[in-house]
C-alpha cells in the first residue's frame, strides 16, 4: 500500500508540468470570448489622451450623486457609525444575535484582500503618486454608495422559513421595482444580478485569489513551486472544501480570527516602514498632491491619474457592486438604516486607511530609492518596499496574502451561493453542487493562465454594477426617507442609548 | 433590594452544589430564587457570512438547550421544595451579565458554584467567579 502511494505521488509530481497542455487549450478557447466581453464592458472613451472606461464613470457619477443626495452622510454619519459598532445602541435583549460589529467585520474580511497590497502598487506604477489622492477621494465617495446599498440589503432581505436570512442586491432590485409596479423589470434585474454575482464569485472571488496565493507562495519558495500549481491548487481546494462543504467551521473561524490581526499587523509594520523612511515623507506626500493635479509622467496627465485611482478604489472596496450588502444583510436590527451607517466604515477601513498606508510605504520608498523594486509591480513591489527596511518581512507578508486570499474566497463563496440560491432555490443538494463547482475553480485558479478567464469575470462583476446602481437611483428616495425617520427618532429620544 | 437570591448555573457539578446551597438558604430565609444561565457570547467576535446568516437559529437552539438541560430541571427542584423561582437565559460575558441581572431583579445576594478552573487559563483570562466577585453590586456566595 505504502509503495503504491509513493508510486502515485511520484507519478503525480513527475506529471506536474504536463498540465501545461490543458492550460493552453483553455486559454485558446476563452481568450477571444474574453476580449469581446471585456471590450464591451470596459468600453473606453478618450478624453485628452486618457481612456476612461464608461463603467468607472458610471460608478463615480453614482457615488457623487449619493454623497450629495444623502447630504454628505459619509462625513456626517461617521461618528454615529462608530457608536453603533461599539454597541452603544445595542438592546441587551437581542444579545446573541448578529451584532453590527460582526456584520461589518465579516464584510470587511471579504473586501480586504490582495487588492490592498498589490492593487495599490499597480495604481502607483501606472497612475503615478497622484493616483493615491484620487484613490482616497474615490474611497470617500464610495462610502455613500455603500450606505445606500447596505440599507437596502437589510430592508429587503428574505427571512427564510428555517429562520436564516438571505439578502443582497438581487432581493432589493426585485422587491424594490415590484413595489413601484415594475414587476417584470424587477425580476429581470434580480436574475441578471444573481447570475453576475455567481460568475464573479468564481472569478475575482475565487480563481484570482487562489492564483495570487500560489504566486506568493512560489515567490517565497524562490520559484521552487514552478509547475506545481496544480498541487497548491488541490491543497487549497481541499481546505476550502472542508470549510464550505464539510462544514469544518474551525478552519473558517481560525482564518476569520487571524485576518483582522493580520490587517492590524500589516498596518503596524507599514507605519514602521513609513517612519523608517521618515526623511522621505514630506516629499512623498507632496508627490501625491502635485501628481494628482499635474499628472507628471502619467499617460493622460492628471485625468489619467484620476482614472487609475478611481478604478483601483472600486476594485478594492467594491462600492457600487453590491456584493457587501449580502454580508451586511445578516445583522439583527429593527432599523435597516443603522447597517447603512455601519457599512460606511468599510470603504473607510479598506481604501482610506489600508490602501493609503500601502501607497505611503511605496511612495516613501520610491523617494528614497526610485529603483527599489526593479521591474516588479503588484504584490512583489509592495513586498520589495517592505524588504528595503525589514529584510524578513516578505515571508509574513506572503503568509498574510495567503490568508487574505483564503478569507476572500470564503466570503465570496457565500456571495456566489446567495446568487445561486436566488436562481435555483434553497435546495440543499443543489447548494452542494454549487460548492463543489466552487472548489473545482479554486484548484483551476492555480493551474490555468488567468488573463482571459479573469477578464471575463472582471467584466461580469463590473457589469452587475449597471443594474445595481440603476436600482440604487430608483430606491434612493426610500433610503433617504428611512434615514430621516431614523434621525427624527434619535432626536426625539425614541431610540435610546443603552450604554454611555 | 428584595429578598431575592440570584443563582448562577451552568450545568456543572459546582452549579449543582450551588443549587443545593441556594435552596437551603432560600427555604430558611423565605427568599425567591432567580436561576440565571449565561451563554458565553461576545458582540465583537469574527464570524463567516454563513454563520451570521444562521445566527438567529443558533441562538434560539442555544436558549432552548440551556432551558431544557439546566434551568428547567433546577426550577422543578425549587418548586418541589416549595420555593418561588424564576428562570433567565441570556447571552453575554458571564460576570458582566450576571451583575446586570442582579441589578434588574434587585437580588440581595448572588450564589455561584466554584468551577476549579485550570490555573494558567484563569491567570490569563480570569475566572468567571473571580471577575464576578470583583464586580458584583451585591455580596457573592461562592460554593466550593
Amino acid at each position: 500500500m505504502a509503495r503504491f502511494v509513493t508510486f502515485l505521488l511520484t507519478a503525480l509530481l513527475l506529471s506536474g508540468p504536463a498540465f501545461a497542455g490543458i492550460d493552453e487549450t483553455i486559454n485558446s478557447i476563452t481568450a477571444p470570448i474574453a476580449n469581446v466581453i471585456g471590450d464591451i464592458v470596459f468600453f473606453k472613451i478618450n478624453i485628452a489622451g486618457a481612456g476612461l472606461p464608461l463603467v468607472v464613470l458610471w460608478l463615480v457619477i453614482g457615488a457623487v450623486f449619493f454623497t450629495v443626495y444623502m447630504g454628505f452622510v459619509n462625513l456626517r454619519g461617521f461618528g454615529h457609525a462608530i457608536r453603533l459598532v461599539r454597541g452603544d445602541y445595542a438592546d441587551p435583549n437581542s444579545a446573541g444575535e448578529v451584532s453590527h460589529f460582526q456584520a461589518l467585520a465579516t464584510a470587511v474580511s471579504g473586501t480586504v484582500g490582495i487588492g490592498n497590497i498589490g492593487g495599490v502598487a499597480v495604481a502607483v506604477t501606472v497612475g503615478g503618486a497622484g493616483a493615491t489622492f484620487w484613490l482616497i477621494v474615490a474611497g470617500f465617495l464610495g462610502m455613500s454608495t455603500k450606505f445606500v446599498e447596505c440599507t437596502l440589503g437589510v430592508k429587503y432581505r428574505n427571512e427564510n422559513p428555517d429562520g436564516s436570512v438571505s439578502g443582497g442586491p438581487m432581493y432589493y432590485l426585485r422587491k424594490g421595482f415590484e413595489e413601484r409596479g415594475m414587476t417584470g423589470f424587477g425580476k429581470f434585474m434580480g436574475t441578471f444580478y444573481a447570475i453576475g454575482i455567481f460568475v464573479g464569485a468564481l472569478g475575482i472571488g475565487n480563481m484570482f485569489q487562489s492564483n495570487q496565493a500560489y504566486v506568493q507562495l512560489n515567490t517565497v519558495a524562490g520559484g521552487g513551486l514552478d509547475g506545481y500549481g496544480w498541487l497548491v491548487g488541490l491543497i487549497l481546494a481541499v481546505v476550502v472544501f472542508a470549510v464550505i462543504v464539510g462544514g469544518i467551521k474551525s478552519i473558517a473561524r481560525v482564518t476569520e480570527k487571524i485576518v483582522p490581526f493580520m490587517a492590524v499587523f500589516y498596518c503596524f509594520f507599514a507605519i514602521i516602514v513609513i517612519l523608517m523612511n521618515f526623511t522621505s515623507i514630506p516629499m512623498a506626500i507632496s508627490n501625491i498632491f502635485t501628481g494628482a493635479f499635474t499628472g507628471e509622467g502619467v499617460a493622460g496627465g492628471a485625468l489619467g491619474a484620476l482614472i487609475i485611482g478611481f478604478q483601483r478604489a472600486v476594485f478594492s472596496n467594491e462600492a457600487g457592486i453590491g456584493s457587501a450588502s449580502i454580508a451586511h444583510a445578516a445583522v439583527k436590527t429593527d432599523e435597516p438604516v443603522t447597517e447603512g451607517y455601519v457599512s460606511l466604515l468599510e470603504p473607510f477601513i479598506d481604501t482610506i486607511v489600508i490602501c493609503t498606508i500601502t501607497a505611503l510605504v511605496i511612495g516613501t520608498s520610491q523617494v528614497a530609492d526610485p529603483n527599489f523594486a526593479g521591474d516588479a509591480t503588484g504584490v512583489a513591489m509592495t513586498s520589495a518596499a517592505f524588504e528595503r527596511q525589514i529584510s524578513w518581512f516578505p515571508l509574513p507578508l506572503a503568509f498574510g496574502a495567503l490568508l487574505f486570499a483564503f478569507s476572500t474566497m470564503i466570503s465570496w463563496s457565500y456571495y456566489g451561493l446567495k446568487g445561486w440560491t436566488y436562481l435555483f432555490g434553497e435546495n440543499q443538494s443543489l447548494q452542494t453542487i454549487y460548492k463543489i463547482i466552487f472548489c473545482a475553480f479554486v484548484a483551476l485558479g492555480c493551474v490555468v493562465q488567468l488573463d482571459p478567464i479573469l477578464s471575463i469575470s472582471d467584466a461580469l462583476v463590473f457589469l452587475i454594477c449597471v443594474p445595481n446602481i440603476l436600482g440604487l437611483y430608483f430606491l434612493a428616495p426610500i433610503v433617504k426617507a428611512e434615514m430621516n425617520k431614523y434621525q427624527a427618532k434619535l432626536a426625539s429620544g425614541e431610540i435610546k442609548k443603552f450604554k454611555n | 433590594m428584595k429578598n431575592v437570591v440570584l443563582l448562577a448555573v451552568d450545568g456543572s457539578e459546582g452549579s449543582d452544589r450551588a443549587l443545593t446551597h441556594a435552596m437551603n438558604r432560600a427555604k430558611t430565609g423565605g427568599a425567591k430564587v432567580v436561576v440565571a444561565y449565561v451563554i458565553e457570547w461576545s458582540p465583537y467576535s469574527f464570524n463567516t457570512p454563513e454563520e451570521n446568516a444562521e445566527r438567529h437559529n443558533r441562538r434560539e437552539s442555544e436558549i432552548v438547550r440551556a432551558n431544557s438541560g439546566v434551568v428547567v430541571p433546577a426550577l422543578a427542584k425549587l418548586a418541589e421544595a416549595g420555593i418561588e423561582a424564576e428562570g433567565i437565559v441570556r447571552h453575554g460575558k458571564p460576570a458582566e451579565t450576571l451583575c446586570a441581572i442582579a441589578e434588574e431583579c434587585e437580588a440581595a445576594q448572588i450564589v455561584i458554584g466554584r468551577r476549579g478552573q485550570n490555573g494558567v487559563k484563569a491567570m490569563i483570562f480570569g475566572s468567571v467567579v473571580g471577575n464576578l466577585v470583583q464586580a458584583a453590586p451585591v455580596p457573592v456566595v461562592v460554593v466550593p
